[in-house]
């Protein structure tokens, strides 16, 4: 059995204080592992964003564990956590979260620069993976001078510029029309499977499902479902839009 | 990236970043001019004991300052300083204030200095018309050419009444400054005396010089001893007496180092309220730094960037403002001085002001919960 990159055993969350505590999650158990795209589907207050931020690290779960490259999360304070996130986990926000004032090679960039890696190196990452996602043409581009699909190809160029083992994408498509929502699904697929990297996507975006090798159900902060989807790339409908995308190109 | 994106934060809101220059600006130029005219009072205070040539001054116990020394050593103290081993000339100076009856009517106050300056302790110096020979001549004097209104004169040949006498401009001297605003006044010693009423024998310092290799501790303590009623100062230890007299028993001194640190108050404050809200402006940026992994330390080094380019410019505009200010004060009775070690420590503080005014910041961006990237 493949080796997990990310997995969390009996995790439970509790948000608020006193007789507002919520408890989002109530002992949820999960494995990604590499060259897997996983959709997290459920309904709005189901727990997704909050399973997604303790599985990036960034949130830490009221008990339970988590595991990064089977490295023990618990106990880890902020710094030591922001280490984890840099060295192993890449994040897709649903509003891109680019830095408005930088270009698309300078968002890369700082993604490298976090990481410790600079100069010329990190600005050759930083092109090599915007080419990848198809921006090669709009490297000097500020976010505001690209389009949303564009934006979050730039998002996704920064989320894999470090390697990591881990991609978490947090409803990468809900911004973007359909178009565009099929090309980042399909980018973020392909990463999974050429790059043998785990990318895990909340979402509530049925268009997105086509994509998944899997796709995990959560409601009331508990997984009720789970399901293997083999088509994964090689979904008829992928490969229609794959055609279509380079005919209109 | 650290430095490219504290500078593209920095001039993303160019009006914000106007206001915090003009802090920097504004704080620069009041520090500069404040510790200017500081430097300027000092100077004026002290340059007459600094441009003597003298090893020790001999004064009356307790004399104030170069301006308030009294007439009140006798002969008597300087053939016993002569006497001590070690001492190769014991010069006699006279100085006081006194009143100066203007040609067209009224009266102001002047310094009048009594110097042979034969004897090579104290001459006036940047004569700019006439010669020491003009101002040996009978009745005459030399006065400065910066104080000619408050003297009501308008060059050589002007004649004027000091204290019992009158007498008659034979030189000027040019920026020859007094921080009492009573400008200075030479003459020979003897007609100081005549002129100010004093005996003959009488003086307000002995300018003490001492043969060559003589040990200045051993010849002040000697000194000491032999002399009843009057102090034996080094030249540093009477500059301080002069400065201290001047610029903080009047208070003078205080108000300007006061000014200087309201100026350094009011930049910081400004430079911490823009800081503070361009941080809290980029806080959801911070926020996905954060999220992708970023040490604390490196947003930090993110906002003391910023506090530091913004010093940076704000210093280069200040200092040329101050500099510009310098360059107008040069002939005023007050002019203001900067010197590199003054520029220097104004950058310092400027660097130093900055980053206090980081301080808010940083601890705005502490407080980041990285979780707030998914809730935009």
């Amino acid at each position: 059995m493949t080796k997990p990159v990310l997995e969390c055993e009996n995790v439970v969350k509790e948000l608020g204080k006193g007789a507002g505590k919520v408890r989002a999650l109530k002992g949820v158990n999960l494995s990604l592992v590499k060259g897997e795209l996983t959709l997290l589907m459920g309904p709005s207050g189901s727990g997704k964003t909050t399973l997604l931020s303790i599985l990036g690290c960034i949130l830490t779960p009221t008990s339970g564990t988590i595991r990064v490259e089977g490295e023990e999360v618990a106990g880890k304070g902020p710094e030591e956590l922001a280490e984890l996130r840099r060295k192993h986990i890449g994040f897709i926000f649903q509003s891109y979260n680019l830095f408005p004032t930088l270009s698309a090679l300078e968002n890369v960039r700082i993604a490298l620069d976090v990481i410790g890696r600079k100069g010329y190196q990190a600005a050759l990452r930083a092109e090599e993976v915007l080419r990848e996602v198809g921006l090669g043409n709009r490297l000097k581009n500020y976010p505001s001078n690209l389009s949303g699909g564009e934006q979050q190809r730039v998002a996704v160029a920064r989320a894999i510029a470090a390697s990591p083992s881990v991609v978490l994408a947090d409803e990468p498509t809900a911004a973007l029309d359909s178009e565009n929502g099929h090309a980042v699904m399909a980018l973020l697929a392909r990463i999974a499977k050429e790059q043998n990297r785990s990318v895990l996507a909340v979402t509530h975006d049925p268009r997105t499902l086509g994509y998944a090798d899997r796709v995990v159900r959560i409601e009331d902060g508990l997984i009720v479902g789970e399901e293997r989807r083999p088509q994964g790339l090689d979904a008829p409908e992928i490969t229609d839009l794959t055609k279509r995308r380079k005919a209109n190109a | 990236m650290i430095l490219t994106l504290a500078f593209r934060n920095l001039f993303h809101d160019r009006i914000r970043l106007a206001v915090t220059l003009v802090g920097i600006l504004f704080s620069i130029v009041l520090v500069a001019i404040q510790l200017g005219m500081y430097l300027g009072s000092s100077r004026m205070i002290t340059s007459m004991i600094e441009r003597s040539n003298s090893d020790l001054w001999i004064t009356a116990f307790g004399a104030k300052s170069f301006e308030e020394g009294g007439i009140l050593l006798t002969s008597r103290e300087r053939h016993q300083a002569l006497a001590t081993p070690g001492v190769k000339a014991v010069v006699p100076l006279v100085v006081a204030f006194a009143e100066w009856r203007k040609p067209e009517g009224g009266s102001t106050r002047v310094v009048l200095v009594g110097t042979d300056a034969e004897d090579g302790a104290l001459e006036p110096w940047s004569l700019v018309s006439g010669t020491w020979q003009d101002i040996k001549s009978p009745d005459a004097i030399s006065a400065d050419d910066t104080y000619f209104r408050e003297l009501g004169i308008n060059g050589i040949g002007d004649t004027a009444q000091i204290a019992m006498g009158r007498v008659k401009v034979k030189a000027l001297t040019h920026r020859i400054r007094s921080f009492t605003q009573s400008p200075y006044v030479f003459t020979t010693l003897s007609r100081a005396r005549s002129l100010l009423g004093a005996e003959s024998d009488k003086a307000t310092f002995y300018l003490v010089q001492l043969e060559p290799g003589a040990n200045l501790e051993t010849v002040r303590h000697e000194l000491l001893t032999r002399l009843d009623g009057a102090e034996v100062l080094t030249k540093n230890e009477f500059e301080d007496r002069s400065l201290r007299q001047w610029l903080f028993r009047t208070g003078a001194g205080l108000a300007l180092i006061g000014g200087a640190l309201l100026g350094i108050l009011v930049g910081t404050v400004i430079v911490a309220q823009t800081l503070y809200s361009s941080t809290k402006d980029h806080l959801n940026e911070f926020a996905t730094l954060r999220a992708l992994g970023s040490s604390s330390g490196y947003i930090y080094k993110v906002i003391l960037a910023q506090a530091g380019l913004s010093a940076v410019i704000g210093y280069v505009l200040g200092i040329l403002i101050s500099l510009g200010i310098l360059y107008i004060s040069r002939n005023t009775p007050l002019p203001l001085v900067m010197t590199p070690g003054l520029a220097g420590a104004l950058f310092g503080l400027t660097l130093f002001m900055s980053a206090v005014s980081a301080i808010s910041a940083i601890i705005k961006v502490t407080r980041i919960d990285p979780a707030t990237v998914f809730n935009r």
